[in-house]
C-alpha cells in the first residue's frame, strides 16, 4: 500500500481545496481565531511592556537602600544619619563628588492627562547630586537639569506626553508650590521616563519633611559586590534598613500589575478561546457534514479512517493557523508600541509604557490558536472516520 | 463451488433496525454469479438492490448468512481488511458517479491506486490506460463540473476498472443520463464485459438497460427469482 502520508496528503488536498465551497463557515471560524489570539497577544503585550518599562535600563549594580521591613519606597522613611552611613559604606562607585549614593524623597502629584482631562498620580522624585551618576542612562533631551536649591523640575519624557502642563518651560503649580519645568529627559526606555525630578532638599522644604528622605539609589562598584555591601548595611546596628537590587526592586513592585494584567489577559483569551473553539467544532462538523459523501466515497473506494481522520485535522489547523497569523499580525500592526500608561499599584501612580508584542508571544498566539484548532477538529475528525459508509453514500 | 462461479452470497438475511422498527430487507437470499458474467439485477425501489450490491461489495455486513467474493468470505472480515479487499478486488460505479469535485479526471481515475504499491509513473501509466479505454484520454486535465454526466460516469468507471480488478458493482450507472449517454455507458460496460472479462453486477430499472446483460434476475420481497414479478 502506498505510504499513508500520501493518502492522507490526497485527502487532506481535497479537503482544502474545497473550502472555497464552504467559505461561510470557514471564514468565520479564522475570524473567530484571529481575534481571539490579537486579544491574547494584545493583553500579553501589555503585561510584556510594562515589565519592560519597569525593568528596563536598570543597571546589575543599582541598589535601592529603604528602612527594613517595608517592601515600597511609599512606606519607607530614613533619617539623615541613616542616609549619611549608607553613603559611607564601603563598595559604592565614586566619582569626582564622592560615592554614587542619591538620597532621594517622593512624593505623588496631581496632574490633568493630556487624553482626557481628568487628574492623575504622577510620581514627584526628590533626588540627590549623584542621581545622575546611579542612572547614566538618564539624558536631557530638552532644555537643562534643574539647578539645586530653586522650585525647578525636570520631566521624563514618558510622563511629558501623558500629562498636560509638563511642556519645556510652563509652570506647574502643586498645593502651594510652583514648579518651572526647565528640562525633558529619557531614562533608557526606563520607569524614571514616568516622573518628575527636582532638588530632594527643595522637595522635603515644599513638603515639610524635614531633613527626611525615603530611600537611597546607590551604585556599587560591580554587581558582585552586593552581598557584602547588603551585609555590611544590615548588620550596623545603628542602621534598620532594607537592601535590595533596584531590578529586583522594580521587579516587586511590577510583579502586581504584571500578574494581573497577565491573569486577566490569559482568563479573556481562554474564554475567547472557549468561544473561538466552539466555533472551530461547528465550522469542522459543517465540513465533515459537506464533505459526507466524499469522505463515504472515500471509503468505498478503500481509504482507511487514518487519512480521513487527518484531512479533518489538517484542514482545520490550516484555518486556525490563518486565524492565528491574521491576530498575531493585526496585534503586532496595531498595537505593538502603541504607547499607553497605567497605575503602578505600589506606588498609585501612572507608569508609560508601549506595548510590546515580541516574537515570543507572537507564537505563544499562533500555538493557541493551532490548540484550537486541533481540539476543534477532533471530534468532527472522529465523526468523519465513523461514518457508516453505506450510510452515508445513500443519503444524498 | 464450482471453478468459475466468482460471488457466492449463500443465505443471507438483511436487517435494519431503526428505532424499535425492523426491516427485514434481504432474507435468505442466494446468489451465484460466475466470472465474467454480466448480470443485471432489477427490481421496484426500496426492493433491497443497493443494499444486496452493497454487500457484495463489501461496503456493509449481512446480518446472516455468507458471502464470498472471488474465494475470500467477506462476513466477519475486519473493517480494515474489508477496506483494503474493496481497494484492491472491486470497482465501484454510482448513479451520481461521487467523483471528486476538487479534482480533475486523471486525479480521481488515480484516487484507488494511492491504496496500491504503484509508483508515480506507474500510477500515470494506469490512469492514462483507463482513461484511454472509457474514451476520454483528452479530458483527463479536465474537472467534474467541466465535464457532462455521461462523460463524468466514464471517468467513474475508468476510476473503478483502473486497478483491473475482476468484479464491477454499477449500482443504476445510467439512472442519472439521457437515453444517448446511457446507451453510450452500456456499450462501455458490455464491452469491459467481452473484451476485458469484467464479472458485472448492475442494479437498474431501465428494462433497455438490462437487455445488454447476459442475464437479469428480479428482487422483490426479500428474493430473487429469474421472473419479473407482477
Ligand atoms: N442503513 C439503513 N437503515 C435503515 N434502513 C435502510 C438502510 N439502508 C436501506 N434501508 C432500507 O432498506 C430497504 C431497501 O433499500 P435499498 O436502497 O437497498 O433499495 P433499492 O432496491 O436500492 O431501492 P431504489 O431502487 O430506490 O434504489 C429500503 O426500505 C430502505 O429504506
Ligand atoms: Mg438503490
Amino acid at each position: 500500500m502506498t505510504h499513508p502520508i500520501l493518502q492522507a496528503a490526497a485527502v487532506t488536498w481535497i479537503s482544502l481545496r474545497t473550502i472555497p465551497q464552504r467559505r461561510g463557515s470557514s471564514g468565520a471560524a479564522v475570524f473567530g481565531i484571529a481575534g481571539v489570539v490579537a486579544v491574547l497577544v494584545g493583553t500579553l503585550s501589555i503585561a510584556q511592556g510594562f515589565r519592560q518599562a519597569m525593568t528596563a535600563a536598570v543597571a546589575p549594580e543599582n541598589v535601592v537602600v529603604l528602612r527594613g521591613g517595608v517592601d515600597s519606597e511609599m512606606l519607607s522613611i530614613l533619617g539623615p544619619e541613616e542616609v549619611r552611613v549608607v553613603e559611607d559604606t564601603a563598595g559604592l562607585a565614586r566619582d569626582a563628588r564622592g560615592a554614587l549614593a542619591s538620597a532621594e524623597l517622593y512624593v505623588v502629584i496631581d496632574l490633568p492627562k493630556r487624553s482626557s482631562g481628568t487628574d492623575a498620580n504622577v510620581p514627584l522624585r526628590g533626588v540627590g547630586p549623584a542621581a545622575y551618576g546611579v542612572r547614566p542612562e538618564v539624558q536631557i533631551t530638552a532644555g537643562r537639569r534643574f539647578e539645586p536649591g530653586r522650585s525647578e523640575i525636570i520631566a521624563g519624557r514618558g510622563a511629558a506626553a501623558e500629562f498636560a502642563g509638563l511642556d519645556l518651560g510652563s509652570r506647574v503649580k502643586v498645593g502651594r508650590n510652583e514648579w518651572t519645568v526647565v528640562g525633558i529627559f529619557s531614562a533608557g526606555g526606563g520607569l524614571a521616563e514616568s516622573e518628575i525630578w527636582t532638588d530632594a532638599v527643595v522637595l522635603q522644604d515644599a513638603y515639610e519633611r524635614d531633613q527626611s528622605y525615603q530611600a537611597v539609589y546607590a551604585r556599587l562598584d560591580s554587581a558582585g559586590q552586593f552581598d557584602a555591601f547588603k551585609d555590611a548595611l544590615t548588620s550596623d546596628p545603628r542602621l534598620n534598613v532594607r537592601v535590595v537590587r533596584q531590578a529586583d526592586y522594580y521587579a516587586e513592585q511590577a510583579e502586581a500589575v504584571d500578574r494581573l494584567v497577565t491573569v486577566l489577559g490569559t482568563l479573556v483569551a481562554a474564554l475567547m478561546g472557549m468561544g473561538a473553539l466552539f466555533g472551530a467544532l461547528n465550522t469542522m462538523y459543517t465540513s465533515v457534514s459537506a464533505r459526507r459523501r466524499e469522505i463515504a466515497t472515500l471509503r468505498a473506494l478503500g481509504f482507511g479512517g487514518g487519512p480521513v481522520v487527518a484531512s479533518v485535522l489538517l484542514e482545520s489547523l490550516v484555518l486556525a493557523l490563518a486565524g492565528g497569523a491574521i491576530g498575531a499580525g493585526l496585534a503586532c500592526g496595531l498595537l505593538d508600541g502603541y504607547r499607553a500608561s497605567t497605575l503602578n499599584w505600589q506606588s498609585f501612580s501612572q507608569v508609560a509604557f508601549a506595548f510590546a508584542v515580541t516574537p515570543q508571544l507572537l507564537l505563544e498566539g499562533v500555538a493557541y490558536a493551532a490548540g484550537i484548532g486541533l481540539i476543534g477538529g477532533a471530534f468532527p475528525a472522529i465523526r468523519a472516520a465513523r461514518l457508516p459508509v453505506a450510510v452515508a453514500l445513500r443519503d444524498l | 463451488m464450482s471453478d468459475n462461479v466468482w460471488v457466492s452470497v449463500r443465505g443471507v438475511d438483511k436487517v435494519f433496525v431503526r428505532g424499535s422498527e425492523s426491516i427485514h430487507v434481504l432474507e435468505r437470499l442466494s446468489l451465484e454469479v460466475r466470472q465474467g458474467e454480466f448480470l443485471a439485477l432489477m427490481g421496484p425501489s426500496g426492493s433491497g438492490k443497493t443494499t444486496l450490491l452493497n454487500l457484495i461489495g463489501g461496503l456493509d455486513r449481512p446480518t446472516s448468512g455468507e458471502i464470498e467474493v472471488g474465494g475470500e468470505r467477506l462476513d466477519g472480515m475486519s473493517e480494515r481488511r474489508l477496506a483494503a479487499w474493496r481497494a484492491r478486488q472491486v470497482g465501484l460505479v454510482f448513479q451520481l458517479y461521487h467523483l471528486m469535485t476538487a479534482l480533475t479526471a486523471e486525479r480521481n481515475v488515480e484516487l484507488p491506486l494511492l491504496l496500491s504499491p504503484l509508483n508515480r509513473l506507474e500510477r500515470r501509466q494506469h490512469v492514462a490506460t483507463a482513461l484511454a479505454l472509457v474514451g476520454l484520454k483528452d479530458r483527463a486535465r479536465h474537472y467534474p463540473s467541466q465535464l457532462s454526466g455521461g462523460e463524468q460516469q466514464r471517468v467513474g468507471i475508468a476510476r473503478a476498472i483502473v486497478t483491473d480488478p475482476v468484479l464491477l458493482l454499477c449500482d443504476e450507472p445510467t439512472g442519472d443520463l439521457d437515453r444517448k449517454s446511457g446507451d453510450e455507458i452500456l456499450g462501455l460496460l458490455q464491452a469491459l464485459n467481452r473484451e476485458h472479462g469484467k464479472t458485472i453486477v448492475m442494479v437498474t430499472h431501465d428494462p433497455h438497460a438490462s437487455a445488454r446483460a447476459g442475464r437479469t434476475l428480479y428482487l422483490n420481497k426479500g428474493r430473487l427469482s429469474a421472473e419479473m414479478p407482477e
